[in-house]
């Protein structure tokens, strides 16, 4: 049997790293990965059939009901080879799908030698694919490209084989085919996972370098921070220090993850596991981070480390202005385990107390957004996402914009803005279609190539601001679905870039403000305005609604005064009715924000700020 | 305190839930035999049902200490489709129970296609006094859409009897702002009733109510809600209209020639005290309101068994009364005085006078008396007083 009891294999911090081998599965969302750990948790007997449940390493249960994974597991695995017949110890690091956690993804991919490129054969190879599928080739992981799904009817191997192939550079036959669900395949691929990847190499001499790619927060055991061993070790009863803060920290435990925490004496050159250090803060180990030992600290930190920047924006407040105390509790929370969420109080007229949120792209808000709703029970507005841009102003000065509020109002010399390359791989019928809407967004077209005689891959620069939106809903209904997209972000160019006020009355209301393209700033000009015509009730005067930008009118609707407003029957079985309507009524105006004179109903700025959640979330999955 | 009529008054409603059809924009509670699934003639139905309706009498008897009626109400549903001898059964019952005042007012509600000379010769001779005609419209398209049966033609014919038969106040309702009615049409219809031998009209402007044909008709793009703008415009023709033919308006809806305004509902405006009788039906005494279970059959099984056929009730708090008050004094031309108001309100009081809501004249005598333009706006300027 290919299965070592847990028990007899080579232990932590005992095991050659010959024997070891660091791997990840690299797979676009639905392919299959978290099916295919599954099955290796299986055949490997780490989890006995009874214990096992599908999916069984998705622990939020966001991540279980969409789908998808989003945090980082890591797991030991004993196998014995079938074609050398020797033990070995396979750590699978299971990593993020999605593009927002690309840095999480990278730093994943740090920690690994090799890659288990997955692809659905009966789906192909799809823009996210690719994009890991470069991250890893740029982190010179050995890649194993493994066709999934060959039970299905639809499976079409030999032409992904094709394509695969001429991606990675091998053979079509070098393609392994599995079916994660069945369990075909998957015994040769954990054979060849011993066989084509490297082992770790490192000094057990030289100072401890631990790689920290992961880091949770538990609420019973405070920062669990999943580490990969460089070189030298850590063992329980070391003082560890993080290389960035340069803070000293006990080692509480530390151990490997069998697939449940299972505490050993230390982890050795090429191991991978966890500590625990009694921290609370995730923020104190963070994603990227070396670790070393603190009597004996290194003086050369593993790979660079960066902060994750926030690339969308977007402002959160209660329905419930007096829920704002519950919003804030709930955000302190989410952050323990997210270091890469940030918000800051913001105060909007129109909408009341709440916060200014960054994420690191729309599926993060997304998540975040979830994860209150559902966690908090907070009802919730959102604003509308935008991105940060850097305004220059005529002194010179730099100004960094998050909120369209921050705009500065007097002469402008440049406005810079975030862009990303984005990369579309869609069936070649689409080109046209996808060219155009690329193009009405701002794209520039970097470049085309076909990855198979009826699929292409086409690569744009964006401006982000485009793509946060409904970029991704407008892409599938164009393609019919068939369309994947990646981006990444490039840095920052200028934009012609306005800020479009409106006001009700001649007054700014702030919170519907918006820092667009000039040449779109007519369409939202129009948009808005015509928008609240509908939502704002008529009143005893006219009211003007008007865009501007700066003192400048783009665009204006006008809501006539009322002039009939009255019931016209109201007879003995009527009044106990329209005297109880009175009375609702009153209560209504109570919940009516005004601006100038002007009756706003809070109604009115939940449908004109509200994004459309609805359809992005069911085009994201 | 504005003017209650004595608590020793108890008028009556009595509610016909029955019609022959029912009308496109209709959501009153009434059924057809069709949705009664009932075998029995009208006729049947008619005799039992005013059965159940004395013991209801009974019940108010019993219940209050009024002595004497002034008004008596009988609304629909069709209340012509029952027998004459049945309606002046009622009567004779509340007669026997209470005392009707002198000049005690009794209304019946009408449909034009229910009414012969013969048969409003009985119910004149049943003890109803005052008739109010369900006319809508002059014009056939408008009627079309209201899905009203008559023939406008019948109209003159009904009205000419009603005199004939001996009845002296005599009522047409009008309706206006029905989806295709033109301006022109609007005014052919007021013409058309005030060229009637009549001393009362009412005018109201159509309300497309949830669960109507009519609303499922508006909500498949059939027919299309006219401008509130337009519907405006035709209250202000039809008031400038009717207070050229002599008829001065008593309530934002009714206008009548001196004299004749209908004393039944100006009681309801009042706040005096009534009982409602039948299902459905809704009663007021001394800041209870009260109203029955909905359904003829519901009604009969609570009646059958010795109950009240009450359904719900409430009890006025002084903060409800209050605003009860303010809702429905100011429908009326100097119902209310500045003096029942706090210095905010008559701030507000004073924007609106300065706006031309109200006549100036009566103002300057302490009196409310909402203009032309305020009367439209009548829920707003209500809306402001109470908050």
């Amino acid at each position: 049997m290919p299965a070592i009891p847990l028990a007899k294999a080579p232990q932590p911090s005992q095991t050659n790293p010959a024997q070891i081998r660091n791997f990840c599965i690299i797979a676009h969302i639905d392919h299959g990965k978290s099916t295919l750990a599954d099955r290796m948790l299986g055949i490997t007997e780490v989890v006995e059939q009874r214990n096992m449940r599908a999916q069984y390493l998705d622990r939020m249960d966001i991540e279980r009901e969409r789908g998808i994974t989003i945090k980082s597991q890591a797991v030991r695995l004993p196998w014995r080879s079938g074609i050398d017949g020797q033990e070995y110890i396979l750590n699978m690091i299971d990593t993020p799908g999605h593009v927002d956690f690309t840095y999480e993804v990278s730093r994943s991919l740090a920690a690994c030698e090799g890659a288990v490129l997955l692809v659905d054969c009966a789906q192909g190879i799809e823009a996210q694919t690719l994009a890991n599928l470069y991250l890893a080739m740029e982190n010179n992981l050995t890649i194993i490209p493994v066709l999934n799904k060959i039970d299905l009817p639809a499976a079409q191997p030999e032409k992904f084989a094709q394509e695969l192939a001429k991606l990675i550079g091998c053979e079509p036959e070098d393609c392994l085919r599995v079916s994660g669900k069945t369990g075909a395949g998957v015994e040769e691929l954990l054979d060849q996972i011993v066989k084509q990847i490297p082992a770790p190499v490192g000094d057990p001499e030289a100072p401890a370098r631990a790689l920290i790619f992961d880091s949770v927060y538990d609420s019973y055991r405070g920062v669990v921070t999943y580490v990969r061993v460089v070189d030298g070790h850590l063992s329980t009863r070391d003082q560890i220090q993080m290389f960035s803060t340069g803070v000293r920290h006990e080692m509480l435990e530390v151990g490997v993850i069998s697939p449940e925490p299972v505490p050993s004496k230390g982890l050795g050159v090429g191991e991978v596991g966890y500590l625990i250090t009694g921290v609370k803060d995730v923020r104190q180990s963070r994603v990227g981070d070396t670790v070393t030992n603190y009597q004996r600290p290194t003086d050369k930190a593993l790979a660079g480390y960066k902060d994750p920047r926030p690339m969308v924006f977007s402002g959160l407040f209660p329905l419930d202005g007096a829920e704002y105390p519950m919003l804030r509790e709930a955000l302190d929370k989410l952050q323990l385990n997210d270091a890469a969420l940030v918000f800051e109080p913001e105060n909007s007229a129109a909408l009341g107390f709440g916060f200014r949120c960054g994420f690191l792209g729309l599926l993060h808000m997304e998540i975040v957004r979830e994860r209150l709703e559902r966690e908090a029970g907070l009802a919730l507005i959102s604003t509308a996402p935008n991105v940060v841009y850097t305004v220059t102003d005529d002194g010179g000065n730099e100004l960094i914009v998050t909120n369209p509020s921050e705009f500065p109002d007097g002469k402008i010399m440049k406005v810079e803005e975030p862009i990303v390359r984005a990369t579309v791989l869609a069936p070649s019928e689409f080109i046209g279609a996808i060219m155009e809407l690329c193009q009405q967004r701002r794209g520039t077209l970097l470049g085309m190539d076909y990855l198979s005689e009826d699929r292409v891959e086409i690569r744009y620069t964006l401006p982000l601001a485009e793509i946060v939106f409904d970029f991704f809903d407008q892409l599938k209904s164009r393609t019919r679905g068939y369309a994947s997209l990646d981006y990444e972000p490039i840095g920052e160019a200028e934009g012609d870039l306005v800020k479009v006020d409106i006001l009700l009355q001649g007054e700014k209301v702030d919170a519907f403000s918006a820092i667009v393209h000039r040449e779109k700033a007519y369409t939202y000009g129009v948009m808005m305005t015509t928008k609240l015509r509908e939502l704002i009730p008529r009143q005893q005067f006219e009211i003007p609604i008007q865009a501007a930008i700066g003192s400048r009118i783009i665009a204006r609707e006008s809501i006539r005064a009322i002039r009939k407003d009255v019931l016209a029957k109201c007879y003995g079985g009527d009044i106990s009715r329209k005297r109880k309507l009175l009375e609702k009524q009153k209560e209504g105006k109570k919940r009516m924000k005004m601006v100038g004179r002007v009756e706003v109903p809070q109604e009115a700025f939940i449908a004109a700020l509200t994004t459309d959640d609805e359809k992005s979330k069911e085009a994201k999955k | 305190m504005a003017p209650v009529a004595a608590s020793s008054d108890l008028s009556f409603y009595i509610h016909i839930p029955y019609c022959v059809k029912r009308c496109g924009y209709c959501d009153f509670n009434t059924y057809t035999p069709a949705e009664l699934k009932v075998e029995s003639s009208l006729t049947e139905i008619s005799h039992s049902y005013i059965d159940l309706m004395m013991r209801e009498i009974e019940m108010a008897r019993a219940f209050s200490d009024a002595k004497t009626v002034p008004t008596i109400f009988f609304g629909g549903g069709t209340p012509s489709l029952m027998e004459p001898a049945d309606l002046g059964r009622v009567i004779a019952t509340i007669a026997d129970h209470f005392e009707l005042s002198p000049d005690c007012e009794i209304t019946m509600e009408a449909n034009p296609d229910t009414l012969t000379l013969e048969r409003l010769k009985r119910y004149r001779e049943a003890g109803i006094n005052r008739l109010s005609i369900g006319m809508q419209s002059a014009v056939s398209h408008v009627l079309q859409v209201l899905d009203r049966t008559h023939n406008p033609a019948n109209i003159e014919k009904v009205v000419g009897w009603a005199r004939e038969a001996g009845f002296d106040e005599i009522s047409l309702d009008l309706i206006y702002g029905t989806p295709g009615e033109t301006m022109d049409d609007w005014r052919a219809s007021i013409e058309a009733a005030l060229s009637q031998d009549i001393s009362h009209i009412s005018a109201y402007a159509l309300i497309v109510e949830d669960g109507t044909k009519l609303a499922a008709q508006v909500r498949r793009g059939e027919f299309i809600i006219p401008d509130d703008d337009e519907t405006a415009d035709k209250y202000l023709l039809a008031d400038q209209l009717f207070h050229e033919a002599g008829f001065e308006w008593y309530e934002i809806s009714n206008w009548s020639k001196p004299g004749s305004s209908c004393r039944h509902n100006v009681a309801y405006w009042k706040g005096a005290n009534w009982w409602g009788i039948g299902p459905g039906a809704h009663s007021h005494i001394n800041g209870r309101r009260w109203w029955n279970v909905k359904h003829p059959t519901a009604y009969r099984e609570r009646i059958e068994e010795g109950h009240a056929p009450m359904q719900a009730n409430e009890v006025l708090t002084e903060e409800e009364m209050a605003r009860e008050e303010i809702m429905l004094l100011l429908r009326l031309p100097a119902g209310l005085s500045i003096d029942s108001f706090n210095p905010a309100q008559r701030t507000a009081l004073e924007d609106f006078v300065a706006q031309g809501y109200f006549e100036q004249d009566p103002w300057e005598q302490g009196l409310l008396t909402l203009s032309r333009s305020g009367r439209l706006i009548a829920d707003r300027i209500v809306r402001e007083l109470v908050l």
